[in-house]
């Protein structure tokens, strides 16, 4: 589904801190699995993460999308691709605040342009399967972390992705709730979701029902 | 189509809850543009229709007003004079004139005296100006008592009071008959204090000045154009003086407007790269912003400019009553005529709304056309 063919990732490049956080990383991804990106921090996950979701570009290398080469689009391309076929968790799950949970799950369709009421209807939906439906007129702020992240899900699920993107998702949770996230991974990948997780949480990467695992060391794969 | 309008109709939706969680920074904010507006679209309301009521009613008075000098200043004109002008082509109407100031040491203040033209006025009788009948608190019926330059009482009745609309130039005047006039002021018959010629064509106003300065040498003819011009510049000296003084405050608005416009907070510029993050458009997000923009200046204006308008029109623009009038002790009521000018609405719009939308803009998009990665950290 996705691949990843010798790609690099420079900051600051051509300045004297320049730094190479990917240094030529080839991967697949497949369609349907849940992958894990591991390894020690500083390793280059979350850059890694941030290119395969669209969120910035490599410096070398290609970016295949279902063997669509994403690296040379042009931003608006990549924002249509990002909206349509990603849906992110942020380590700090990145909720707006101020606004209602429901609010904030319906934000990723907002530039879709949809009629209101089945979007509600679909936002509180998702919101009934997270059991957070009593929740849904209370500010963000006031939620817990485990009612954070899952109003995060939701609002990651929204425009119906095929590819759930997660950065540390377990950071700011206890193991029981840590776990509980990964059994909802599990059910969403029986939906046909693909999945890939970051993660340095040993409740993650053990977890029984995940797909490949992927070690990384200093921008490089590490083989194992 | 639908598509497209519905998407305007979140993004406003957001923008104006975007606006509502900001709401005291906005209010601020609203607070200070409203002043702003308001205080130069007072000024602009204000200077503009005193010059239009003063021209209206200069537009009444004569072409010429002929004046006598002796060594320089202004002094009685001989009645002779008016044959000597003889029959000069272009000259409609000619006349001498009988006007004078009176101080009033009773509410301290100079008034206007007059012999009116179309008017006949008892020995004892007399017309005020509306700012009179309100200093001295008369009406008509009522009697005044002044004392003339050689020291003898005069009584007069009022008879009438001057309609309030032209209240600018009448404020301070009173009417009286010719023979009070001259007695009042111990003025001989065969003198006037001035002589007006009407010319009918505006074009032959100065070839009947130049007639005029050869036929009478010591006498110097003003014209209504120049008069006109003088209000003019007073006015726009006025005017200029309200703006320098307004400067300072446009001045620490537009740094204001600045600081809270382009100073994105560290939580803003987060929520731009949250919205990037799941799927907004760099250009949603400026049309976003282009809305909040939009929202706060143009509320702003349309409240600053009707309380102007209100202020001036209504309110007799109490607050620069003492900076653009001060020129008689005795206020003129001033009720003009609500007059809008499209042009100044536009300037002012396009000095105002114009900048704070762009102030918006900039720094937003500034900050939207960066990657997005940023929110992962
Ligand atoms: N914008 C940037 N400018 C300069 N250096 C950066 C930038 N972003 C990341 N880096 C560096 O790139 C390296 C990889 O960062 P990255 O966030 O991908 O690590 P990570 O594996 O996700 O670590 P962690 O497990 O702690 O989240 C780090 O050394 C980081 O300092
Ligand atoms: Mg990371």
């Amino acid at each position: 589904m996705i691949e990843l063919d010798d790609v690099k990732k420079a900051f600051n490049q051509g300045r004297p801190n320049e730094f190479w956080a990917i240094r030529g990383v080839s991967l697949r991804v497949d369609a349907n699995r849940i992958t894990v990106l591991k390894g020690p921090s500083g390793s280059g996950k979350t850059t890694l993460l941030s290119m395969i979701g669209c969120l910035s570009r490599p410096t070398s290398g290609r970016i295949l999308l279902r063997s669509r080469i994403l690296s040379g689009l042009p931003e608006r391309f990549l924002t249509e691709i990002r909206r349509k076929t990603f849906g992110f968790i942020f380590q700090q799950f990145n909720l707006v605040k101020g606004l209602t949970v429901l609010e904030n799950v319906m934000l990723p369709a907002y530039p879709l342009g949809l009629d209101h009421q089945p979007l509600k209807e679909a936002a509180l939906k998702l919101l009934g399967q997270f059991n957070m439906e009593s929740k849904a007129d209370s500010k963000v702020e006031w939620l817990s972390g485990g009612e954070a992240q899952r109003t995060a899900i939701c609002r990651a699920l929204i425009n119906d992705p095929e590819i759930l993107i997660a950065d540390e998702p377990t950071a700011n949770l206890d193991t029981r709730l840590s776990r509980e996230f990964m059994a909802i991974i599990r059910d969403l990948k029986q939906q046909g979701k693909t999945v890939i997780v970051t993660s340095h949480d040993p409740v993650v990467f053990e977890y029984a029902g995940i797909d490949t695992v992927v070690e990384m060391r200093d921008g490089n794969l590490a083989e194992a | 189509m639908k598509k497209l309008i519905l998407r305007q109709k979140y993004l406003i939706d957001f923008t104006l809850s975007s606006l509502k969680r900001r709401l005291a920074k906005n209010l601020g904010l609203l607070l200070v543009y409203t002043l702003i507006v308001f205080l130069l679209a007072s000024v602009m309301l204000f200077t503009h229709s005193l010059r239009r009521e003063a021209g209206i009613i200069l537009e009444s008075s004569p072409e010429i007003i002929l004046q006598r000098l002796v060594a320089g200043r202004h002094d009685l004109m001989p009645a002779e004079y008016l044959d000597r002008i003889g029959r000069i082509r272009g000259v409609t109407r000619k006349a001498g004139r009988l006007w004078g100031y009176f101080y009033d040491p009773a509410v301290q203040a100079n008034y206007t005296l007059m012999v009116p033209r179309d008017r006949d006025l008892g020995q004892q009788e007399v017309v005020i100006g509306a700012g009179i009948a309100r200093t001295r608190g008369v009406d008509v019926g009522d009697f005044l008592t002044f004392r003339s330059s050689d020291g003898r009482a005069f009584s007069f009745r009022v008879v009438d009071i001057l309609e309030a609309d032209a209240e600018l130039v009448n404020a301070d005047l009173l009417l009286v008959s010719e023979g009070t006039y001259r007695d009042f002021f111990g003025i001989p018959a065969d003198r006037f204090t001035d002589i007006v010629l009407q010319v009918r064509n505006p074009s032959e106003v100065r070839k009947v000045a130049e007639k005029l300065t050869v036929l009478l040498p010591d006498a110097r003819p003003i014209l209504r154009e120049e008069i006109l011009r003088t209000y003019d510049s007073i006015f726009s000296w006025r005017q200029g003086i309200v703006f320098v003084l307004l400067g300072g405050s446009i001045l620490a608005f537009v740094i204001f407007a600045w600081d809270k416009a382009s100073g994105l907070s560290a939580e803003e510029k987060r929520e731009i790269g949250i919205l990037k993050a799941i799927g907004w458009e760099t250009s949603d997000v400026i049309r976003m912003k282009f809305w909040e923009g939009s929202i706060v200046s143009l509320t702003a204006f349309l409240l600053g400019f009707i309380l102007a308008y209100l202020h001036v029109f209504y309110g007799q623009a109490a607050l620069f009553e003492p900076v653009l009038k001060g020129w008689a002790v005795i206020y003129p009521s001033f009720n003009p005529t609500p007059f809008v000018d499209g042009l100044q609405v536009a300037t002012l719009f396009f000095f105002t709304v114009f900048p704070y939308t762009v102030a918006t803009i900039i720094p937003i998009w500034q900050a939207s056309i960066t990657d997005p990665d940023a929110v992962m950290r």
